[in-house]
């Protein structure tokens, strides 16, 4: 941890948002700010040195970002971010192969760029399967074996979900596909350069991988498409032929530079970066459990990353607390669906009862939180929970040992 | 490279300061700009900013503006978003435009659209149909008479997308005065960075009679037309870009005067050579033009080995070695396309590059010159 220069200055709000967006590191800003202005070409420019010396710089990144996750430069495609990779991904190859099999089967804890797709793909007379999850955040293996069928074409299952931080079995999942013949997608946003990838190991057939949540700048992602056995899908944007087709249009060669610098800083740091955050995590984690009770952790703990906690706080208001904590950068969900005031759905999915749902904290913990930073907001949640909770009847008759659920209340 | 003449400015051009300061800023930021916490609102002020400084440099509403990954995408998205069964592109458009499935119109031998053409092709059929003709040609700079097509389209009922990518910044652009329905631009094209650009809707939100169908599906960004967390620094520079260009038009003066010289002493080398588009209207930072009997492969190394940076046509296919798809358009012969380079020049040209360029084509204009004498006399009677 060469660079934690992030010194907090308590009058801007503390940054615990880090499944939303990561800050760029600056090691990967410095990287990219010389391919905007002096070594400005354009890759695909292949009459002259600024355009030769943008595309080494780009194959470089290739390399960097296909080493990190067990793969060949060549099976890496840019993107313009993970919603495009996935978007590619599950109708590229839906549309692909959709005379010979049009079953998918996903989860429905995806992100809503995945459930949306599909939701597209049965317009288009697709079948998809949305697997239900267990009540820790984890599909059932054999739910997933008993919904694949000889038609099915496509599994989609996220490597690690963005609300509540756990991790799938990925290696489980990409091995029965693989048994079957069926192409394996993971939704790889919240994972690589988080948790250990391997490609070839996991049987991955295809994974998106987003800029901006591995600390390399928003507009970038990747989707890592597999040549042996060969995937193949339909290009959703054409003209140009870049990125073997797949993809066309210019490639930013900054952002493709800073992806391929986060890669290799990941992949450098990644084990000491993990005990670290382990250690913030339950630090945060032990801090708030030791002075409050009824929080509950949503998703399993074991399978889970280690920069991520999703904590529902039961009898305090969800707005409430939302508003006494506002100097603290945390969310209640995705950043995609927060301003709505709907609870999460994959909070519900888990079966987390309404008005717990309506009052989880998203802490998402990253490469630059301190110690300190985990103690202020340990710090400041709990003040505030407990200043809810002596303001909330229902606290009250909790703690007289009525049990609210029994409560009839009276029709207004 | 501090020497190396860039004069490949339709390809990429290097991002301006004012850009690069937008850009290093929103990377500081490090917020999502949809995110409701203080720094996620931060992150959006920028976004809107960003938006309406870009709607500035076109004429447009801010609210017609949607944020995209590039010129490509943004054609993509209008011309299979737009919900018409039928296209309709010039010969000369960009392959983004031209790869669409669309029906050819073709264009005269400087390069400008056929109109009567058009309106007999829309006279034919009346399935409702989208219309695509670009503003500035990437390779020629020929201007097209983009307010003449919208006026021919809109009396049978289509709709029309410009590819004006290679206009903004470069040309008075104002969306309303044009009155095309959707317009497309990109931020590495005038000194802003690659990996954004824009597609403008005129009127997007009372539009009934377009039917943007997303074409990726998401977290609702972009009012659902364009889902994916916004690049906030790329949209930042563009921003920037967008501002700084609509301010430095008049740099175009200084500009055509440098490309004038350019094309005046080559011209005074050699009388033959050929200059696309100059007998129409052209952008004033472009010159594609022939230096006989050398083909643009030779030519090309020789001015890399110059230390200046020229193309022969649009940077996606240079890679190939094939004759221009816009020459071939305009019915150039093939022995001269295959002798033609592009010249582009952009707000960081000086006249330095230009003078570099005149006294390489010079040079090898006589190397050319002299292999031809020494060809003469070895066969006299050829």
């Amino acid at each position: 941890m060469s660079t934690r220069q992030t010194s907090w200055n308590k009058d801007k709000p503390l940054y615990l948002d880090y499944q939303a967006t990561t800050p760029t590191d600056p090691r990967v800003v410095e990287k990219m700010l010389p391919y905007f202005s002096e070594k400005f070409g354009n890759p695909h420019s292949r009459t002259h040195h600024y355009g030769w010396e943008a595309e080494d710089a780009v194959e470089v990144a290739r390399a960097q970002i296909a080493s990190l996750i067990g793969a060949s430069p060549k099976e890496i495609i840019f993107t313009s971010g993970a919603t495009e990779s996935n978007n590619l991904a599950l109708k590229g190859v839906g549309r692909f192969y959709k005379d010979r099999k049009n079953h998918i089967i996903t989860c429905v804890t995806e992100h809503k760029c995945v459930l949306d797709s599909c939701r597209h793909l049965e317009m288009e007379g697709f079948d998809v399967t949305y697997l239900p999850v267990q009540q820790n955040g984890l599909i059932n293996l054999s739910d997933l074996a008993a919904a694949m069928t000889d038609q099915t074409a496509l599994v989609s299952i996220m490597a690690v979900n963005n609300e509540i931080g756990v991790i799938q079995p990925i290696a489980e999942i990409g091995k029965m596909c693989r048994q079957r013949k069926i192409f394996f997608h993971t939704d790889g946003a919240q994972a690589v350069g988080k948790i250990p990838i391997n490609v070839d190991d996991m049987n991955i057939d295809l994974m998106s991988i987003s800029g901006h949540k591995l600390y390399a700048p928003m507009g970038i992602g990747v989707l890592y498409v597999r040549r042996r056995p060969r995937v193949r899908l339909v290009a959703m944007i054409n003209g140009g032929g870049q990125e073997r087709g797949m993809r066309s249009g210019t490639l930013p060669t900054p952002l493709c530079v800073g992806m391929g610098e986060a890669c290799a800083i990941a992949e450098k740091e990644m084990a000491a970066e993990t005990e670290r955050l382990k250690m913030l995590r339950d630090r945060f984690h032990d801090g708030i459990n030791g002075r409050l009770s009824e929080v509950y952790l949503n998703g399993d703990l074991e399978h889970r990353i280690p920069g991520n906690l999703n904590l529902s706080f039961a009898y305090v208001e969800g707005e409430g607390l939302m508003m006494g904590v506002n100097d603290l950068a945390v969310s209640s969900g995705s950043a995609c669906t927060s301003a709505s005031l709907e609870p999460s759905y994959v909070l519900r999915a888990l079966g987390v009862e309404e008005e717990l749902a309506h009052t989880s904290l998203r802490i998402g913990l990253g490469r630059f939180t301190t110690e300190q930073e985990v103690d202020y907001a340990v710090e400041k949640i709990c003040f505030e929970v407990e200043r809810l909770r002596q303001m909330s009847p229902l606290w009250e008759m909790a703690q007289d040992g009525i049990d609210i659920k029994s409560i009839e209340w009276a029709d207004h | 490279m501090n020497e190396y003449a860039y004069l490949d400015h339709n390809a990429t051009t290097p991002v301006r300061p004012e850009a690069l300061q937008a850009i290093s800023a929103a990377l500081a930021l490090g917020a999502n700009p949809s995110s409701v916490h203080g720094p996620g609102r931060a992150a959006r002020r920028v976004l809107e900013t960003a938006r309406a400084q870009v709607a500035a440099l076109v004429g447009a509403a801010p609210s017609d503006v949607i944020f995209t990954s590039g010129g490509t995408e943004a054609n993509n998205l209008a011309l299979r978003g737009c919900g018409r069964q039928r296209l309709l592109v010039s010969a000369v458009e960009h392959p983004s435009v031209l790869d669409s499935g669309a029906q050819i119109i073709a264009v005269d031998g400087h390069g400008i659209v056929d109109l009567e053409r058009l309106d007999m092709m829309l006279a034919a059929d009346n399935t409702p149909a989208l219309v695509s003709v670009m503003l500035v040609n990437n390779e020629t700079g020929v201007i097209e008479p983009v307010a003449r097509v919208v006026e021919i389209a809109h009396r049978h009922g289509a709709q029309v997308h410009c590819d004006a990518v290679q206009a903004a910044g470069k040309i008075g652009l104002r969306m309303a005065d044009l009155g095309v329905d959707l317009l497309t631009i990109s931020g590495h094209k005038i000194g802003g960075p690659a990996g954004v650009g824009a597609l403008i809707v005129n009127g997007l939100e009372d539009r009934r009679d377009l039917d943007l169908t997303a074409s990726a599906f998401g977290g609702g960004q972009e009012r659902g037309i364009r889902p994916g967390t916004e690049n906030l620094p790329g949209i930042a520079g563009f921003g920037a870009a967008a501002q700084v260009a609509g301010a430095a038009i008049s740099d175009m003066v200084r500009l055509g005067a440098m490309r004038d010289k350019l094309e005046a002493a080559l011209r005074a080398i050699d009388p033959d050579v050929v200059i696309f588009g100059e007998r129409v209207e052209r952008i004033a930072t472009t010159s594609f033009l022939t230096l006989p009997g050398t083909d643009s492969t030779t030519q090309l190394m020789a001015f890399d080995l110059a230390g200046i940076g020229v193309s022969t046509g649009s940077a996606c296919s240079s890679g190939k070695v094939r004759a221009s798809g816009v020459l071939t358009a305009m019915g150039i012969a093939d022995d001269v396309a295959s002798t033609a380079v592009r010249v582009s020049l952009g707000w960081s040209s000086q006249d330095i590059d230009i003078k570099a360029f005149i006294s390489a084509w010079a040079e090898l204009h006589e190397r050319r010159r002299k292999s031809a004498e020494s060809e003469k006399l070895i066969r006299p009677a050829a």
